[in-house]
């Protein structure tokens, strides 16, 4: 029965893609029955993920080292010396993988329904594409979690690189009045060339690891004496090879999970639909990164005390405290998210730098559920904002003008307005924040106990005491200003008094988009109790899987005093988001931090310069390196070469046309033609057409033969 | 007495070169057939006489069973000949030979 089950684990990326092949082959016209084949596409891959998931919990104990989970191969390619084997694998983080990912993924399906207007007249024109392309990103993501191997991993992280492409530019034909702003069809660029980046570096990576262990199977490679040789191997003085191989995959976690330094695609992918912000860039892509980090954690923690979790664990911890600062400033309410994310994203990566691996793994789980409420939620918002700038619009007979409904100082009082919208938001911020009993607080307060823990009675896998304090002081940071900036929002966008005509007719959704919300805002409630530190299902789960790595985890027990901190620090952000912009509710779209805070305000708008010092650094130079090959090219070298060959080619079929060909050639073949032709206009008078004359011709003949007869005798 | 064989060469002679220049003087498609006609009897005459002079006393019939043969093919000739002298008529209403030029363009 379980083996059954197992061994149909491959089905679960197939039957997304059956879906996207039958929409996009036959059903495209047909919006409804493309809804339908994506649902069902979906949907079975939920049951299947599901019944895995159960099955995985059930024998949790069976699918832990030295085993390393349930193995499926399917194919098995000889290359060279040695064979690449293909196949999937069922252990308990792909179990709780396939817990979250697609039933996430059907929410957000079931959502997109209503939110791509089906059966109004504002139907989005490439509706079935749309469901088509979120298709092909579940084969993607769920095909990401159940490989067993880096070949088929790096294949379905590219699947889900090319359908963010396509997603953010969905509307690719869009543009702004402002020339500044970004468009859809940039953005898509920009996302894809950015995880780009870490793409190669992770390239780079595995094919490192091939080259020293001659295998890419997860199980193989992160066996005992695999691990013990790439550790005790140096690849150059002082770095083992361990170290340089996790440092350079990380380089792919940090492009797809949007850390810093390549976060600056993740805000700019909001320019795709909502959904796609909710199902890409908040829940499963993004956490692609910290899953892939979370499945090679061997390799992190082969070297005792290694610089590869030092950097790991900066790196997440810079860019969560980074990443929420600059969300503090920022208008648009889905970029105040999208950095929201990558500040958690930063959260689950410190925490697998200073080793607990647990916790990232429940933070990761536990923030999909309600970083794609809170998505959804805010599409749910512009969504209604815009129909209510339509509908204000035909009532006012009004000119069109730019208007944009993703600026929350366009917004307010929405809460009257939009009741299930406005509290289930509330409860996916209270779940972000921190609050208790929501599911952020269990796991955002795993991650800080462990660092608590690791700081004050020395980390596992050699990580330094400093460090984790370090840690642990940016995240409560963190945290402080997470609950600042999610008040923020709240206030601004439900509470107070509507700020513009479209706020004030503002509708609420259709109930497919409604209760997904619900229903993820149930899990956003309940799914940290599993997650309790006294009943601790997820170290059940996750704790043994990880002893591969020969050290027991950290497994943070509560403790009072980091619970208490936590709890106090996000209380006083909330405390300061309602002093700033709820007890006062703003009337003119004028954010009051922006007098109080002055050019940090200005800094923090502007994202720290990020952008522009990119543009300048980076951007700026290959485009002239660009320009500089295109005139080496196109006027000094290449091309004046290609162009002489081809003049002197032309001079030269000139002259042979002239010296030999027209003379000689020529010549020959029209003399033969006009000999004949003299030859047969003079034969042609004797053919009169008159058959007497012929006859005439042969009698004479034949008397003159005759006569020579007889005369010869 | 017997008649000698020059007698019947001469004949034969003299009717063959009335047919060839019936044949090729006539206009009418008719008149050439006739002579053509002349030309072939020409010929059986000339077949007998020899036969009678040469061949008569081994007792076989060659010459005779010759010029029937071309009496024969003589009657098929005139038939084909008749029928597309017809043919010619219908289509151009003309059996002037002067006339069915088509094979010169």
């Amino acid at each position: 029965m379980t083996e059954f089950f197992f061994n149909l684990t491959w089905l679960i990326p197939l039957t997304p893609l059956a879906a996207f092949a039958i929409i996009v082959l036959w059903t495209n016209r047909n919006r409804l029955l493309s809804t339908w084949v994506a649902w069902i596409g979906i949907g079975l891959a939920w049951i299947l993920g599901w019944i895995v998931f159960f099955l995985s919990w059930k024998n949790f104990p069976e699918l832990t080292p030295p085993e390393f989970g349930h193995p499926v191969s399917l194919y098995a390619i000889p290359t060279g010396s040695t064979v690449l084997k293909l196949g999937f694998q069922v252990d308990t983080l792909t179990g709780l993988m396939l817990f979250m990912v697609p039933f996430v993924c059907l929410m957000i399906f079931i959502y997109s329904k209503g939110y791509m207007n089906y059966g109004t007249a504002e139907v989005d024109s490439r509706y079935s594409r749309f469901f088509a392309y979120i298709s092909l990103f579940a084969c993607g993501m769920l095909g990401l979690v159940v490989s067993d191997n880096f070949v088929t991993l790096l294949v379905f992280w590219e699947i889900m690189g090319l359908c963010s492409y396509l997603l953010i530019g969905f509307w690719f034909d869009k543009s702004y009045a402002d020339p500044k702003r970004i468009t859809p069809k940039q953005a898509g660029l920009k996302a894809f060339l950015t995880t780009r980046i870490g793409d190669v570096i992770m390239l780079a990576g595995i094919l490192l690891l091939y080259s020293q262990t001659g295998t890419l199977t997860f199980r193989e490679v992160f066996s005992e004496e695999t691990l013990h040789t790439l550790a005790t191997t140096y690849a150059f003085a002082g770095v083992p090879w361990a170290t340089l191989v996790a440092i350079l995959i990380f380089g792919g976690a940090v492009g797809k999970s949007a850390q810093f330094p390549l976060h600056v695609w993740l805000p700019d992918a909001m320019e795709g639909p909502t959904p796609v912000s909710a199902l890409i860039h908040a829940a499963t892509m993004v956490s692609a990164g910290v899953y892939l980090v979370a499945r090679t954690f061997p390799l992190f923690t082969a070297v005792h005390g290694g610089t590869q979790l030092a950097v790991v664990a900066f790196i997440g911890a810079f860019t969560a405290l980074f990443a929420s600062t600059i969300a503090v400033a920022q208008n648009d309410i889905k970029r105040v998210l999208a950095y929201s994310t990558i500040s958690q994203l930063g959260y689950m990566i410190a925490a697998l730098g200073i080793g607990a691996y647990v916790a990232a793994v429940f933070h990761l789980i536990a923030h999909a559920f309600f970083k794609a409420l809170l998505f959804l939620g805010s599409g749910s918002v512009i969504h209604g904002v815009e129909h209510g700038h339509h509908h204000s619009h035909q009532e006012h007979e009004g000119q069109e003008t730019e208007f944009d409904a993703n600026d929350m100082m366009n917004m307010g009082g929405l809460l009257r307005r939009m009741p299930r919208t406005g509290w289930t938001f509330v409860i996916g911020a209270l779940a972000l924040t921190g609050i208790f009993p929501w599911a952020g607080f269990w796991s955002k307060d795993e991650i800080l106990a462990d660092a608590w823990k690791s700081f004050t009675q020395g980390g596992e896998f050699g990580v330094s005491q400093g460090w984790s304090f370090f840690v642990w002081l940016l995240l409560t940071l963190a945290a402080f200003l997470t609950a600042f900036y999610t008040g923020r929002q709240i206030f601004l966008t439900f509470a107070g008094k509507p700020r513009t005509e479209a706020a004030r007719h503002a509708p609420e959704s259709v109930g497919s988009m409604t209760w997904p919300l619900i229903i993820l805002a149930v899990f956003a409630t309940f799914l940290g109790l599993f997650g309790m530190p006294w009943a601790n299902r997820f170290f059940q789960l996750l704790g043994q899987e990880a002893t591969i790595m020969g050290e027991h985890l950290s497994h943070g027990e509560f403790n009072p005093l980091v619970a208490g901190i936590s709890t106090l620090v996000a209380l006083a952000g909330w405390l300061i988001a309602w002093f700033v912009y709820g007890r006062k509710p703003l009337v003119e779209p004028v954010d009051p931090l922006a007098k109080t805070l002055g050019p940090v305000y200005t800094l923090l708008k502007n994202k720290y310069y990020v952008d522009e010092i990119y543009k300048a650094v980076v951007i700026q130079p290959v485009i002239r390196l660009a320009e500089a090959c295109y005139a080496f090219d196109d006027k000094f070298v290449i091309d004046p070469i290609v162009d002489g060959v081809g003049r002197f080619g032309r001079w030269l079929s000139e002259w042979l046309k002239k010296a030999i060909d027209n003379p000689i050639v020529d010549g020959a073949v029209n003399g033969v033609g006009q000999v004949t032709a003299a030859f047969g206009e003079f034969m042609r008078a004797t053919q009169t057409g008159n058959v007497q004359n012929y006859l005439l011709v042969a009698a004479v003949t034949v008397l003159l033969l005759l006569a020579l007869f007889l005369v010869r005798g | 007495m017997q008649v000698p064989l020059s007698w019947y060469l001469i004949v034969a002679a003299a009717l063959f070169c009335i047919g060839l220049y019936g044949a090729l003087s006539r206009r009418n498609a008719i008149g050439i057939l006739m002579g053509v006609e002349l030309m072939l009897n020409a010929v059986n005459i000339n077949l007998l006489a020899f036969w009678r002079h040469v061949e008569a006393a081994e007792g076989t019939l060659s010459g005779q069973v010759f010029a029937i043969i071309v009496i024969t093919v003589a009657a098929a000739e005139a038939a084909v000949g008749l029928a597309l002298v017809i043919a010619v008529y219908r289509n151009r209403r003309t059996v002037d030979v002067e006339d069915v030029d088509l094979m010169k363009l």
